[in-house]
């Protein structure tokens, strides 16, 4: 079955055929993007005459700039705080096996279920009381919680088919349980690390109802928000959006495309963890 | 750390040196309880709190501004009922669940099939053919909206190819609206399937396959004795990805359609979105977020259930 035969020549068309078809809306969105808007051929037909004035015009009024700052800063912060609060739950989780430690563990667990829709409207109350409505710092707190879940869950998993000799040998040679947890477990535990930094950068990075809710009619935006914006208020200036939408997608598929077997592989991780 | 009772008769077997650095290493090695305290925190002020007033609420009347509000009993939730907009947001939402289910984990598996064979384009196929899934979801949305726009490009391609006669109103059909939605979902997403299908076939290994080909079983029998079986742990997480994320779906619906034409492509959570933050109605909005709960924990608990029991009889 490793053989390449003529059969598979036919297969290796079809598939790449598949994949062209996956591609032609990309296709489609870069052609407008470049056209002027004098051009009103049809949208498959290439661009005569490309230009790049739709992007600088895209970046000025759109204020994508700061609007990508913001989600730089946002999953960043968020992201952090989630592996480091999580990795550290996880530990005595999977170790101990105390009731405590199963009822803790059941109550992460059932977080799995509850759609954020539930808890979104009250905590916006809570953010407007708190007077976080309007900032960045609203959606930093709202994903620290909203991710712990599952990426405890993915480290507890992980860490339960580890081997517990490591930890045992450094805190019968006097670590903390702390420097056991920074200095043994955490290195052991990169492969899941990966795996969770994948998938908790991009939900947080291409979340939209929760900036949406908790970020409206305030200056600081997240791209996701700040696009949808920017469409509201050029409905029909399409050459115009599909450059703002060019800019968005672009820094996304230049690190995938640089990591994508980082990326992929965290994304199939789940399989393993 | 308490001992289990049998280890007591063999510790005390046991020369007490022996014992005491046993007794040692087992108070040790279990890492504190407080360790999993910020997690706690953040997960309790984020989800767990807000998530159980929300259960309050739901049954009672509050605007989201008023600290004054009644409880209602069931009001809310019989108010759904008689609701043709929220009977019809259900439906959608169960509708598009199923939908992308079948479909794009239908595709995805045919995708993967596909790509891991003999063929020299699979490592860029997969790359290419995941790629749309890292896309955010709203930007593809718009991008879409504008392709199946009347004078879009799919209606241009379907000229270009003659096909003159499925030129369609894609997103401004009732009847269409909610498939090309589901169409888009699936467009984003079926690589997403793929991959996680690759990785379970990648586990399938070789010597099952020439085994049963020797033994004179044909492609379609070795598909479905041999390698489905062993994909039951990359179904079991396609189908809960796919279930639970369709059932929970908001941004595609609010950039292609905004719930349009009418409300026949409203789900749930654009009804929520609507109904708390342009009608003021916190209180049904959250009614109609806790049946949405209910249909989630129904639907993952079952599938949970069901695919576990496959995978055990598959090992």
């Amino acid at each position: 079955m490793n053989r390449y035969r003529r059969r598979t020549f036919a297969l290796e068309l079809t598939m790449i055929a598949t994949a062209l078809f996956v591609g032609f809306p990309v296709y489609v969105l870069v052609n407008l993007a470049v056209r002027p808007t004098s051009d009103t051929s049809s949208p498959i037909s290439p661009t005569t005459s490309p230009t790049l004035d739709n992007f600088s015009q895209a970046w000025q009024q759109g204020a994508l700039g700061g609007a990508l700052g913001n989600s730089v800063l946002v999953t960043a912060v968020s992201v952090v705080i989630v592996l480091a609060v999580s990795s550290l739950a996880a530990y005595p989780l999977a170790r101990a096996t105390a009731r405590w430690s199963r009822g803790t563990y059941l109550m992460f667990l059932l977080g799995l279920v509850l759609p954020f829709q539930l808890a979104s409207l009250p905590l916006y109350q809570t953010m407007r009381d708190l007077g976080l409505l309007g900032t960045p710092w609203a959606l930093v707190l709202f994903y620290s919680g909203l991710q712990v879940p599952f990426t405890v869950f993915l480290y507890v998993g992980f860490l339960r088919a580890l081997p517990r000799d490591f930890e045992d040998a450094a805190l019968i040679d006097g670590c903390t349980p702390l420097q056991g947890f920074r200095y043994v477990v955490l290195p052991m535990l990169k492969p899941v690390t990966v795996t969770a930094l994948v998938l908790n950068t991009v939900a947080v990075w291409n979340d939209f109802f929760t900036p949406l809710l908790y970020l409206s009619g305030s200056a600081q935006q997240t791209l996701p928000v700040a696009i949808a914006g920017f469409v509201g208020q050029y409905v029909t200036d399409w050459n115009l959006i599909f450059a703002a939408l060019v800019i968005s997608i672009l820094p996304v598929l230049l690190v995938y495309f640089v990591l994508q077997r980082s990326i992929i592989n965290g994304f199939a991780g789940g399989l393993r963890g | 750390m308490t001992l289990a009772p049998h280890q007591h008769l063999a510790d005390h077997e046991r020369p007490p040196v022996a014992e005491e650095i046993r007794g040692v290493r087992r108070a040790r090695t279990t890492p504190p309880w407080w360790f999993a305290l910020p997690a706690l925190l953040l997960f309790a002020f984020v989800v767990l709190v807000p998530s159980a007033r929300g259960v309050h609420y739901a049954f009672t009347d509050w605007d989201g501004l008023d600290p004054s509000f009644s409880f209602v009993g069931l009001d809310n939730f019989s108010a759904m009922l008689d609701d043709p907009d929220a009977t019809a947001a259900i439906w959608h939402t169960l509708l598009i669940a199923v939908a992308i289910t079948v479909i794009q984990n239908g595709l995805g598996l045919l995708l993967a099939l596909g790509v891991n064979t003999a063929i020299k384009s699979r490592n860029l196929l997969r790359v290419f053919l995941f790629a749309p899934a890292v896309i955010t979801p709203i930007v593809t949305a718009y991008l879409w909206r504008n392709l199946l726009g009347p004078d879009g490009a799919i209606n241009s391609l379907l000229g270009t190819i003659g096909l003159d006669g499925l030129r369609q109103d894609w997103l401004g059909s009732p009847q269409l609206a909610l498939w090309s939605v589901i169409g888009v979902i699936v467009w984003q997403y079926a690589g997403y399937s793929m991959v996680i299908f690759l990785a379970g076939l990648q586990s399938v290994p070789k010597e099952i396959h020439e085994a049963a080909a020797i033994d004179g079983a044909g492609p379609v029998r070795r598909f479905w004795s041999v390698t489905r079986p062993l994909l039951a742990p990359a179904f079991t997480i396609n189908l809960m990805l796919s279930i639970i994320g369709g059932l929970k779906l908001f941004d595609q619906v609010y950039a292609l359609t905004g719930g349009g034409p009418g409300h026949a492509t409203d789900t749930i959570s654009t009804l929520i979105y609507k109904d708390a933050f342009t009608l003021g109605e916190f209180g049904y909005s959250i009614a109609l977020a806790v049946v949405l709960t209910i249909i989630v924990a129904v639907a993952s608990t079952g599938q949970y259930l069901v695919l576990s029991r496959n995978e055990r009889a598959a090992s």
